[in-house]
């Protein structure tokens, strides 16, 4: 068995070359080639993906019977709350304070946070914030490093840099392990490998551990277990994300349920940790709320199995622990959110993955359709912002407005809403001149009465010629549905030669003739 | 500029346009763009206290010490950690043998404490007590092994805890009375031994009973530690001891 440490062969690079810094903030209709271009690509292959995904009905029931559990163990956990949708307004009050006053907030964390021996790092872009790290990295003169989950990695693209300069790093989360072996994205941002299936984990560690084939999850879990042992004694620079940052005291709050945090962040001599901006909350006391909430609404569990805080270095008299902290707090996008007071809430987005879990979009098309470092609805609200509007608008499409999204949202963002504003937003952008010119004929047949007459019986009878005729804008919506019936006469017609009760017509038919 | 002064003058910037308001939405679809509903909360006071506002709401702690203690019992059996109500330290000693002995333990981890050190008279196996400066010191001369690998080889690291949360069925651990960072997680088993006096209500709690102790100097790490580590990964079925301990015991005392 090769190290673990040495990178992969082969380095594991996105699967969609997405663009890896988003365009400075504040600027984002930005014109440059680079945007251009993905933004055709990315539309494309977001319908390619979602057509061959949808297609595959195998893959939408496992799906389906992987986040069924989720449902009931939940709502059983909801129901423990004495009133579920007031605790929804607090924990929605708890993170409105922090991000409408994230300046003072940041201030006060980092403050704070200096006080416990660490240190404070700011980067406004994605490549900013892989220097500082790989910085740090070097620094350490690192031979080993282990990381447990973060999103917030995965959006600057951080293993690639790390292994570009030839550094190995482990995940060591359980389903990112499995997806760093498979050269993979997360598949989704709570349970980044729930579209695996055990068997092909059991090939998947035959080929790179060596382990013996097996259909138990218990002792796949087991083989990765044993495997990381080593790695943590071994690692000397951990990283880890943040879920939360605490202004008030200066501490980083951990959320995780395999234990895979807390040994990255008691053993290796560094410790390294990456977070937004807006993770920030201003009390101690606001984790009193949010921890259960966040583990209620993702996984439904009462809380998680592991809720660390850390304010710092091993303090003078502790027995263990890192000899230095890092945090480094990123923008990338986030500031451009801020400005827009509309979607302002969605920065108070806590990753919970509840909005994943019950959407209709997700559940058919898969997390990787998307194409996103956060998948789903919110991904859908913020990657238009993080990444550039041009770029990422066809994502607010790909949803059926149900509102099952802001109905699961333990912090209550308006996620519909915010898909239909990026719609507008981008029509604002990029008028449609084709669309807009239908309109205006629309408007200019519908009201002269004899031409619409006209249109309408002309419509009824060719009605049958459209399906043949494969139109290059019909043909996207015919290929799935039928077409109605047309009936033999047109409304107008039949409203004129109506049966109607008795009392109806003893009234003068004022509506006659119109629409 | 540096990345500091150039971020918070972004949010600043960002700020300065109010938005909506806590409970309120951006609306519907309004067409003209954003819809400030009111002024922006006060800066520099703390006026908005979500924890007051959720209290009544969240999950019930229980009352009375006796409601918690049941609450505290029924919630570490849903998470599949096991519970020990027992009346003396000796009754707690006995225990701890007939685990040790069971598992066939032949080495755990420990730290100085007022009760882990009593209850680990006359366990059937080595010893390594992980806050004191010569064995560590030692263990480096003589094994040239780290402390960390002297850990890993344990069979089960025994803590004392700052507090046991009836709500969550919660123990919160810290790295200043309770042994370090790696001694509760790194080992297969974890023992925690507690007093009913422990035993607080809500996470909230915790926090003021962890003020108390601590004041302003609090540990560089505070661990809330619900149940064995699991994982749900493979399929989203439940597996025990996915990176941290396997077991997890709660021995009360008293």
């Amino acid at each position: 068995m090769r190290s673990p440490f040495i990178p992969h062969a082969a380095p594991a690079m996105p699967p969609h070359p997405s663009p890896i810094a988003a365009p400075h903030p504040g600027s984002h209709a930005d014109p440059s080639g680079d945007a251009e271009r993905g933004s055709h690509g990315a539309k494309k292959r977001f319908l390619h993906d979602a057509r061959e995904y949808v297609r595959d009905t195998d893959h939408r029931a496992f799906l389906r019977r992987a986040l069924a559990g989720y449902y009931t163990t939940r709502d059983g956990q909801k129901a423990r709350y004495r009133d579920w949708e007031h605790a929804r307004d607090a924990a929605n009050l708890a993170k409105w304070n922090a991000v409408n006053r994230l300046d003072e907030m940041l201030v006060r964390f980092a403050d704070a946070f200096e006080v416990g021996g660490g240190k404070v790092h700011w980067a406004r872009d994605a490549a900013e914030a892989r220097e500082i790290i790989l910085g740090i990295v070097r620094a350490a003169g690192a031979k080993a490093i282990i990381k447990s989950k973060c999103m917030t990695t995965e959006e600057i693209h951080l293993n690639a840099a790390l292994e570009a300069e030839g550094y190995g790093v482990v995940e060591s989360d359980l389903g990112e392990f499995i997806q760093q072996l498979r050269g993979e994205p997360p598949f989704h941002f709570v349970f980044p490998c729930m579209h695996v299936r055990r068997g092909e984990i059991s090939k998947l560690f035959e080929e790179h551990l060596g382990s013996a084939p097996t259909e138990s999850p218990e002792e796949l879990t087991m083989i990765a277990r044993r495997y990381m042992r080593r790695l943590y004694v071994e690692a000397d620079v951990g990283i880890t994300g943040a879920n939360f940052l605490v202004a008030e005291t200066g501490q980083i709050s951990i959320t995780e349920n395999e234990g895979n945090a807390r040994l990255t962040a008691a053993l290796p001599r560094v410790h390294v940790a990456l977070a937004g901006i807006e993770k920030c909350v201003e009390r101690l006391d606001d984790l009193a709320v949010l921890l259960p909430m966040l583990a209620t609404a993702g996984t439904g569990q009462p809380i998680t199995c592991y809720n660390t805080l850390y304010g710092g270095p091993r303090a003078p008299g502790e027995c263990d622990g890192p000899q230095e902290m890092h945090i480094v707090l990123l923008d990338n996008g986030r500031a451009a959110i801020l400005a827009d007071p509309e979607q302002r809430d969605s920065l108070q987005c806590i990753r919970c993955g509840a909005c994943l879990n019950v959407c209709p979009i997700f559940k058919n098309v898969g997390g990787f359709t998307y194409g996103t470092t956060y998948q789903g609805p919110i991904g859908s609200v913020i990657t238009p912002h993080l990444r550039g509007l041009g770029d990422w608008n066809h994502l607010s499409q790909a949803s059926s407005l149900c509102g099952a999204c802001t109905d699961a949202c333990p912090v209550r963002i308006d996620i519909h809403h915010h898909l239909l504003h990026n719609r507008r937003n981008a029509v604002r952008a990029a008028p449609n001149r084709l669309e807009r010119m239908g309109h205006r004929m629309f408007a200019a047949v519908a009201a002269r009465p004899l031409l619409f007459a006209a249109g309408g019986a002309l419509f009824r009878r060719s009605l049958w010629l459209l399906k043949k005729l494969r139109l290059p804008l019909l043909r996207d919506w015919i290929a799935s549905r039928d077409l109605p019936q047309a009936p033999a006469r047109s409304f107008r017609d039949q409203w004129r030669h109506r049966a109607l009760p008795a009392v109806a017509r003893s009234r003068p038919a004022t509506a006659e003739g119109d629409r | 500029m540096n990345a500091r002064d150039a971020i918070l003058a972004r949010v600043r910037e960002a700020l300065s346009v109010p938005g909506p308001g806590p409970h309120q939405r951006a609306g519907e679809l309004s067409g003209h763009g954003a819809t400030p509903h009111t002024a922006p909360p006060p800066r520099g006071s703390l006026p908005v206290l979500a924890l007051e506002a959720a209290r009544p709401w969240l999950p019930d702690g229980g009352a009375t010490p006796e409601e918690r203690l049941a609450l505290l019992a029924d919630n570490l059996g849903k998470l599949k950690a096991v519970f020990h109500h027992v009346p003396t330290i000796y009754a707690a000693q006995d225990l701890l043998f007939s685990i040790a002995r069971e598992r066939d333990w032949k080495r755990v981890a420990w730290h100085a404490h007022p009760l882990v050190e009593p209850i680990l008279a006359g366990i059937p196996c080595a010893t390594h007590k992980v806050d004191d400066a010569d064995a560590v010191a030692a263990d480096l001369a003589a094994e040239s092994t780290t402390p960390k690998d002297a850990l890993e080889a344990c069979d089960a690291g025994i803590t004392g805890c700052e507090a046991l949360v009836a709500q969550t069925g919660s123990i919160l651990v810290s790295s200043t009375t309770c042994g370090g960072r790696a001694l509760s997680v790194l080992p297969p088993v974890h023992v925690v031994v507690a007093t009913p006096e422990q035993i607080v209500a809500t996470l909230a709690d915790a926090f003021v009973a962890l003020r108390d102790r601590h004041e302003s100097a609090l540990p560089s790490m505070l661990s809330f530690i619900t149940g064995p580590s699991r994982t749900g990964d493979i399929e989203r079925i439940l597996v025990l001891g996915a990176h941290g301990p396997k077991e997890l015991f709660v021995i009360l005392v008293g």
